[in-house]
């Protein structure tokens, strides 16, 4: 159940350390799963890798002995991640999950030196017969705060930061535009760049700016909870970001998407242990309860609390699909035709902006 | 623009810019005494999870503020002790101390992360915060910002007008002058670190108790580093580390409100770079004008100092 | 009462004596830190200082992850002792990365087996032109070259990203930053590997070459004794007639260019690839190692690898010992303080003073 130590190998003294790596590798039916996770940021961001960090706590209380989890923290996202994945492998462990996209090509190299071990890779798309991928529909939450945007926004001007210019962010935008559009077909969304996925300092000049020119909600694709501590003190409305950010804004903050990757790293662990693991492509969403979403808060109205459920019961029922079309671009392109609903391959390379979308677009 | 939005546009360039200065001051003072400290970065991160810890467990944002205080001169006492009394190399072990600073920091705030304290109340100047524009702007704010803005005026004044000062700027021009008419070299640039110290904890302060009242972990996000380079910008001269530090900050947020109107179509990384290449075109202009020539470093910036026997 | 008195020349056993006494309180400081934070300490010391040394993988990416930092340090250390401070090689790095980059993902296949030779000089000159920015506005109007190279640092990072998201993203790359790999373009583009089975490549004998080369400069040519008398002292240097400006120009490219080409040989490396992430902040340790290595060739060399270890043993430590990365962080100041504390005793030596009988008290 702890996290992995190995003080044994001391005891055996140094001149040993060389042969800790196939020791390790003789794996008995008793012995439990070791899973390994790698990290970009701190388990302390209160966002993005803090998730990660809960999803493995949740599959230690889950599996109990069956697992031993040991993770990384602040690996950057270069050479390091490989030297730091094949000491995960080597010292033992079964199956190992990196969350950052920027790990992708090193994860593919340390599988093909570790076939026995399972990679699980997030937000990813190259797979491997030992290297799974996962993501959470994220843009699913997007649409459901879109919706609360709608009926709550009086200016009718939604501030959003985002970090930098990839699919899921700009999905998360249009997702979010699309569902605010269909209640308040005058909706803007005013974008910000801030070029960093966690500097509260530069998120709260970002979310200041964005008030200052009329934003009355503010939405964000960075982790810091400055933006949502902004809207509180001005008394205006914010969404959370990966976790519950309503100790930071306990009237601003409408809902908070909340990355929930418990369900999954327990499902996986459990096909390790079962021996029915495959290399597959994971992408849940509300349904799954990979995506969840924060308690409404006190600023949400009975209306716009109705409405918001009714997007969300429909994206779980599958009767609501948040990029159906006809959805044309700012350049009067059309991307989804009538009728139809974006494809996870449309969606994974999405990069053009609905109407109503003002910044730089790039 | 309006009023109001030029009103808030001016307070959130002071909220980017306080931290700047505070830290600017404290190195400028180390740095004219002839000690270069490039741990900034580590005493500003100390003093935000300290003050936070303090304001935490206390409930007072006052005890906060000192604690951080307190926080960023143990750092710089730290530092002191190693190229003073050890002489060892001041680049290295500015270094050194923020490496430890970031490190420590992330240890001792792992508790507090993901819980919010009451930002520093701001102390509106009765009857002047009224006033309209310069009101909010100039008598609406927080201790720590009248404190960057009284600093500045002190720092000017202790250095060139009172004799203390000028006697650590001699120190820094020439210690081997100063210590040959008397002047005890090592305690004075103690004393000038300690201060760069104070001030560096102070800017941690602000960041966690009022521009963004959080500790986050690496919460200043590089800004110890903006801070060092605006002491060379301000070429060692506090109201010109002011000027920098809000044309720094200042740049900064025109440059997000100019991304909202989407007018100028460049990627949004362009945009970003806009303070940095602002700071070195407005230095390159000033060193091309009357001020050439004017803006060596102190002497003894950076050589450690030994009394003879 | 104790008297500390210099030393005419820095004892030359102490010299390699005090790093291995640093090394040893290092470990002492350390022990007793991990005992509070209740880690056991000797597993955590054992997984920062033996288990990376305990295999040829674990030597040889000791030596990869030294590679960048030794190469940056040996240039700046040459503009160190010319009084130049160049800290802007974190950028050079970066530009010497795009330049070189650049050439592999652009023009290889048209220079068939020129093309590493041709990376690896325009990864130089890449560096070199971000040097000669600081270079250029100090010789010319005087401006300070730390606010510059700092400042062109941010700027560079920024150019980077602008170039990994936008122009030169792989189209088939699902809108992720990220350029092709180098490989699939042209086979020419890859750097043989020094040791099979490791990712060390015949970067790190050219850079051991290149310190030697410095060596050899430093210590035996005319300019190299410029270099020195310029950073002794300035007013016989004027005096002597050796040209300031030349020197400022001479010793930030060499520093931009040797920076430029550890980022070159990181993305045509380790890498493969051109990503926003290329160095996690070598050009800055760089300067820690140079001042560490007293700017001695040799000295850096081994300051480099020590830097090197103190890296990989916090990853080790965190994956066998559970060692919160904060701790690392702590730890590696712990190390450089006391490896800086020590240097004291090479310098100077401290006596008991006799107290001086019979002298009036003034």
């Amino acid at each position: 159940m702890r996290q992995v130590r190995l003080p044994r190998r001391l005891l055996l003294g140094a001149g040993l350390g060389l042969a800790a790596a196939p020791l390790a590798r003789r794996v008995s039916a008793a012995d439990p799963l070791k899973v390994g996770f790698v990290y970009v940021g701190p388990i302390t961001d209160n966002g993005w890798t803090y998730r990660h960090d809960v999803g493995r706590r949740d599959l230690e209380a889950a599996l109990g002995d069956r697992v031993q989890t040991s993770y990384v923290e602040n690996v950057p996202e270069g050479p390091d991640c490989e030297r730091v994945l094949r000491q995960l492998a080597q010292s033992g462990h079964g199956l190992i999950f990196t969350t950052s996209f920027g790990f992708m090509e090193a994860t593919l190299r340390v599988a093909r030196q570790f076939p026995n071990v399972k990679f699980e890779h997030a937000t990813g798309y190259k797979r491997a017969p030992n290297v799974a991928t996962y993501n959470a529909r994220f843009y699913e939450g997007r649409a459901v705060c879109g919706t609360l945007a709608g009926h709550l926004s009086k200016s009718g001007l939604v501030g959003y930061i985002g970090s930098f210019p990839i699919p899921e962010v700009v999905m998360g935008v249009n997702a979010f535009t699309l569902a605010m559009q269909k209640i308040r077909p005058d909706a803007r969304i005013k974008l910000v760049w801030v070029n960093s996925w966690n500097d509260p300092g530069k998120e709260a000049d970002a979310a200041k700016a964005l008030f200052d020119q009329g934003c009355d909600i503010m939405c964000q694709h960075t982790d810091s909870a400055a933006p949502m501590q902004q809207a509180e003190q001005r008394g205006l409305m914010a969404f959370g970001q990966a976790a519950d950010q309503s100790a930071f804004g306990p009237n601003a903050q409408l809902t908070a998407i909340i990355d929930n990757w418990g369900p999954h790293y327990i499902e996986r662990a459990k096909a390790v242990l079962d021996g029915t693991w495959a290399s597959q492509d994971t992408w849940n969403g509300l349904a799954h309860g990979e995506v969840e979403m924060a308690p409404y808060g006190p600023r949400v109205t009975p209306e716009a609390a109705a409405a918001a459920d009714a997007v969300k019961q429909g994206i779980i029922d599958g009767t609501l699909h948040p990029f159906t079309g006809p959805i044309v671009d700012q350049k009067g392109v059309e991307q989804i035709a009538a009728g139809a609903v974006a494809t996870d391959e449309q969606m994974a390379q999405m990069n053009w902006w609905v109407p109503g979308v003002e910044g730089q677009l790039g | 623009m309006s009023t109001t939005i030029l009103v808030a546009s001016l307070l959130t360039i002071i909220g980017a810019a306080t931290p700047l200065l505070l830290a600017a001051l404290g190195e400028l003072v180390a740095e004219r005494s002839g000690v270069l400290n490039l741990g900034v970065e580590g005493m500003m991160l100390a003093g935000a999870v300290t003050g936070f810890a303090a304001t935490m467990l206390t409930g007072s944002g006052t005890v906060g503020v000192i604690a951080a205080a307190v926080a960023g001169m143990a750092m710089a006492l730290l530092f002191g002790v190693l190229t003073l009394s050890l002489l060892s190399n001041q680049v290295a072990t500015g270094l050194a101390l923020t490496i430890f600073g970031v490190g420590l920091s992330a240890l001792v705030g792992s508790g507090f992360v993901g819980s919010p304290v009451a930002p520093l109340p701001k102390l509106a100047l009765p009857g002047l915060s009224q006033l309209p524009i310069v009101g909010p702007v100039l008598f609406g704010q927080d201790f720590l910002v009248y404190l960057s803005w009284a600093m500045t005026a002190a720092v000017a004044w202790f250095l060139t007008r009172t004799r203390p000062g000028m006697i650590l700027r001699a120190v820094g021009e020439s210690h081997e002058a100063a210590h040959a008419i008397g002047y005890p070299v090592i305690r004075i640039r103690y004393l000038a670190v300690l201060f760069g110290g104070l001030m560096a904890g102070l800017a941690g302060a602000f960041l966690s108790l009022s521009y963004t009242p959080m500790w986050v972990e690496d919460m200043s996000a590089g800004r110890g580093w903006i801070a060092l380079a605006l002491v060379v910008f301000a070429a060692w001269r506090p109201w010109r580390a002011l000027i920098g530090a809000y044309l720094f900050g200042g740049v900064t947020i025109i440059q997000l409100h100019a991304q909202t109107s989407g007018i100028i179509n460049v990627p949004a990384q362009v945009m970003s770079m806009l303070p940095y290449l602002a700071t070195i075109a407005v230095l390159v202009a000033i060193s091309a004008g009357p001020w050439r020539g004017r803006l060596n470093a102190p002497a003894c910036l950076g050589v450690p100092f030994r009394p003879a026997t | 009462m104790l008297r500390v008195e210099p030393r005419r020349e820095a004892s030359p056993a102490l010299t390699w004596a005090t790093p291995v006494l640093a090394v040893v309180l290092t470990i002492v400081t350390g022990f007793f830190l991990f005992l509070l934070l209740g880690v056991d300490p000797l597993a955590a010391l054992y997984a920062m200082f033996v288990s990376p040394l305990a295999s040829v993988y674990g030597l040889s990416e000791l030596c990869l992850k030294a590679t960048p930092l030794i190469l940056c340090a040996t240039g700046l250390a040459i503009g160190f002792r010319a009084g130049v401070w160049n800290i802007g090689a974190e950028g050079q790095l970066i530009l010497g990365a795009i330049f070189g980059g650049g050439i592999g993902l652009f023009w290889s296949p048209a220079l068939g087996p020129l093309a590493l030779p041709v990376m690896c000089l325009f990864g130089v000159l890449g560096g070199m032109l971000w040097a000669a920015i600081p270079a250029f506005l100090k010789t010319r109007l005087g401006v300070n070259e730390i606010l510059t190279s700092l400042m062109l640092t941010y700027v560079a990072v920024l150019v980077l990203s602008t170039l990994v998201y936008g122009p030169w993203k792989d189209p088939q790359g699902y809108g992720f930053p990220q350029t092709q790999f180098f490989t699939d373009i042209s086979p020419w583009t890859e750097i043989p590997l020094l040791l099979p089975e490791t990712r060390l490549h015949w970067g790190f004998a050219l850079t051991l070459l290149i310190v030697a080369g410095a060596w050899l400069f430093v210590t035996r040519s005319l300019v190299g004794f410029q270099v020195r008398v310029i950073g002794l002292a300035p007013d016989a240097a004027a005096f002597a007639g050796f040209s300031r400006t030349r020197i400022i120009w001479l010793t930030m490219l060499l520093s931009g260019g040797l920076a430029g080409l550890a980022g070159l040989l990181e993305v045509a490396g380790p890498i493969g690839q051109i990503v926003p992430t290329i160095s996690p902040g070598y050009g800055f340790t760089a300067i820690i190692v140079a001042f560490l290595g007293r700017l001695h060739p040799l000295g850096l060399v081994a300051a480099g690898f020590l830097m090197a270890l103190s890296f990989i043993g916090g990853e080790n430590a965190q994956v066998e010992a559970s060692l919160p990365q904060a701790t690392t962080g702590v730890f590696q100041g712990l190390l450089l303080f006391w490896v800086l504390a020590c240097d004291f005793l090479a310098r100077y030596r401290i006596r008991l003073a006799q107290p001086a009988v019979g002298r009036a008290v003034p």
